[in-house]
C-alpha cells in the first residue's frame, strides 16, 4: 500500500520542531508500524537524507521502548497494543498517518520522535523497589504465603513496562497510572509493606518535581495503556497516599 | 476538590428541597417559603454551615482553576493530530470551563438574591418576613430580562449536570474508593443524580415564568 506520513522532526530539545510530509510506496501490509519506519529511513538514507529518529528495543511488545503518538493517540488505533505490535494491515491504502513524539513537559524532546523518559527512572529511584536481604540468607519468595487474589492483582500492575502511554493520552500529561501502577506491585505483597508508606510518598513526590500534571481521573491513560493498566491501582495509591501523610511520622 | 466538591454536592440537595417550596406561588405558599428563608438566614448552626460552605465553593474554585492551569502547563506543545474522544468523555475534560460557567452563576445569583435577603431593598409580607418569595417571582417574570435569567439558569444547571457527570464519580476515586462491586453502582448513581437533580432545579424558574400568564 501506498502511504502519506506526517512525521515531527526536531533536530535536539530547544530546537522548535514542525511536521514533515514525506511519501512512502509498497508497504507491506504484514510489516508492523515500526518496519515500515524502517523502510522509510532506508529510502532517507539512501537519498542522503536525516533518518527519521525513533524508540525500540524488543520489538514484541514487552520492553516499553517504543513509543510514537499515531493519527491522534498513543501507540496508534488499536487498543492493548504497542506500536512495535501494531500491523500495517490497521491502514488503508492512501491513508494520511500523523506520527508525533510523547508531548509533556517532563517528557523532553532528544531528537524527532525520541522523548527523554527518565523522569520515569528517577521515579523508580525514589522508592520503587524493595531493600532485600541478599547476604547469603536469602529467604525463597514462597516461604512467605501470599493470597492469590493479592498476588494476581500485584502481577497485574507489574505488567506495566514503562512506556509512557499513560502520560502521553493524558490531557493533563499525569503520570499517575505508571506511579500507582509501581506503588500497588509492592504494596499488595508482604516484601513491600515494610517500606509501603516512605514509598509512596517519595514516589509522588519526585513525580510531582518532575513537572507531570494533576490526576482528574479523565481514565484516558487506562484506555490507552498497552497493558490494560487499570485506575484501581490509582484509587490504591491515592488511600495508600493518604493513609501514609496522615500517619507517617517523618 | 473532592471534599468540597462532595460537600458542595450535598448543599445542592438541601438548596433544591427549599426551593421546591416556590412550585406552590399561592399566597400561603410563599409565606412559608419566606418564613423558611428566615430560618436559613438566622439560625446559628445554619449560619456556621454557610460559612463553610462560602470557603468551600472559594476554595473549590481557586484550586481548581489552579490546577486545571497547572495542568497546561504540564503539556507546553500541543499535538497536531489529538483524538480524545477515542478514551474519555468531554465533560472530564473540560471540568474547569464547566466550573468557570457554573462560578459566573453563582456569582449571578448570590448578587440576585443572597445580597437581597441580607443587604439590599426588600418588602415584608403579612407575616413580617423578608419577601424573598417576591423578589424571586420578580426576576424571573420581568418581561425579556426574566426571560433571559430563566434561559441562563437553565444553560448553568446543564453546565452543573456534565460538571457531576464527571466529577461524582471522580470525587469517590479520588479519595481511593474504587472497588469492583461498589464503583459501578457510585457510578450509575452519580449519573442519575448529575441529569435529575439539575433538571429539578431548572425546572422551578420555568414555573414560575410560565405562571405568569
Ligand atoms: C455546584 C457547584 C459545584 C459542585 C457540586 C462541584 C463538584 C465537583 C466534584 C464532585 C468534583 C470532583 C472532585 C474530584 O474528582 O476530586 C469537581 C471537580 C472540579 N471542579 Fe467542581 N463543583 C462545583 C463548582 C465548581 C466551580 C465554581 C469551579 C471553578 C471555577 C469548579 C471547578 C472544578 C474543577 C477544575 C474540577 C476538576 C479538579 C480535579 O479533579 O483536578 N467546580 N467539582
Ligand atoms: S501504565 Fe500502561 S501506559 Fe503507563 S507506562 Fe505502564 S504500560 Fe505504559
Ligand atoms: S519495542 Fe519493546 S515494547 Fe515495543
Amino acid at each position: 500500500m501506498d502511504l502519506k506520513l506526517k512525521i515531527w522532526r526536531q533536530a535536539n530539545q530547544n530546537s522548535k520542531g514542525e511536521l514533515k510530509d514525506y511519501a512512502i510506496k509498497n508497504v507491506s501490509a504484514d510489516s508492523s508500524f515500526l518496519e515500515m519506519m524502517d523502510q522509510l529511513n532506508e529510502e532517507l538514507i539512501d537519498k542522503g537524507d536525516d533518518p527519521v529518529v525513533f524508540d525500540h528495543d524488543c520489538r514484541e511488545g514487552i520492553c516499553g521502548m517504543c513509543s510514537l503518538h499515531i493519527n491522534g493517540e498513543p501507540h496508534g488505533p488499536e487498543n492493548a497494543t504497542t506500536t512495535c505490535q501494531l500491523h500495517m494491515r490497521k491502514f488503508k491504502d492512501g491513508d494520511t498517518i500523523f506520527i508525533e513524539p510523547w508531548r509533556a513537559r517532563a517528557f523532553p524532546v532528544i531528537k524527532d520522535l525520541s522523548v527523554d523518559r527518565g523522569a520515569f527512572d528517577r521515579i523508580i529511584e525514589a522508592g520503587g523497589y524493595v531493600n532485600v536481604n541478599t547476604s547469603g540468607n536469602t529467604l525463597d519468595a514462597n516461604a512467605i504465603p501470599v493470597p492469590k487474589a493479592d498476588a494476581d492483582e500485584a502481577f497485574n500492575a507489574a505488567t506495566c513496562i514503562g512506556c509512557g502511554a499513560c502520560v502521553a493520552a493524558c490531557p493533563n500529561a499525569s503520570a499517575m497510572l505508571f506511579v500507582s501502577a509501581k506503588v500497588s506491585q509492592l504494596a499488595l505483597l508482604p516484601q513491600g509493606k515494610v517500606e509501603a508508606k516512605d514509598r509512596v510518598l517519595h514516589m509522588v513526590n519526585q513525580m510531582d518535581l518532575e513537572g507531570f500534571g494533576n490526576c482528574s481521573n479523565v481514565g484516558a491513560c487506562a484506555e490507552e495503556c498497552p497493558k490494560e493498566i487499570s485506575l484501581e491501582n490509582i484509587a490504591r495509591m491515592n488511600r495508600e497516599y493518604l493513609g501514609a501523610s496522615l500517619t507517617s511520622t517523618k | 476538590m473532592s471534599l468540597t466538591g462532595l460537600f458542595l454536592i450535598s448543599f445542592l440537595i438541601v438548596h433544591l428541597l427549599g426551593n421546591l417550596q416556590l412550585l406552590d406561588l399561592s399566597v400561603e405558599g410563599q409565606e412559608k417559603f419566606n418564613a423558611y428563608a428566615k430560618f436559613m438566614t438566622t439560625f446559628p448552626l445554619i449560619k456556621i454551615v454557610s460559612y463553610l460552605l462560602y470557603f468551600s465553593i472559594l476554595f473549590h474554585a481557586v484550586d481548581g482553576i489552579y490546577l486545571a492551569m497547572q495542568n497546561r502547563k504540564a503539556r507546553p506543545e500541543r499535538y497536531r493530530s489529538w483524538k480524545p474522544n477515542r478514551n474519555s468523555i468531554w465533560a472530564s475534560r473540560n471540568m474547569g470551563l464547566l466550573g468557570t460557567i457554573i462560578l459566573v452563576f453563582i456569582v449571578l445569583h448570590m448578587s440576585q438574591f443572597w445580597y437581597v435577603m441580607h443587604w439590599g431593598e426588600i418588602g415584608t409580607d403579612s407575616q413580617g418576613n423578608k419577601n424573598l418569595a417576591a423578589v424571586v417571582i420578580k426576576t424571573y417574570q420581568d418581561g425579556s430580562a426574566g426571560m433571559i435569567m430563566v434561559l441562563l439558569y437553565v444553560l448553568s444547571m446543564a453546565a452543573i449536570a456534565f460538571h457531576l457527570w464527571h466529577g461524582f464519580a471522580s470525587a469517590f476515586q479520588t479519595f481511593g474508593l474504587n472497588h469492583k462491586r461498589y464503583t459501578p453502582a457510585i457510578k450509575k448513581l452519580g449519573y442519575a443524580f448529575s441529569v435529575i437533580v439539575p433538571l429539578l432545579y431548572a425546572i422551578i424558574p420555568v414555573f414560575i415564568l410560565m405562571a405568569k400568564n
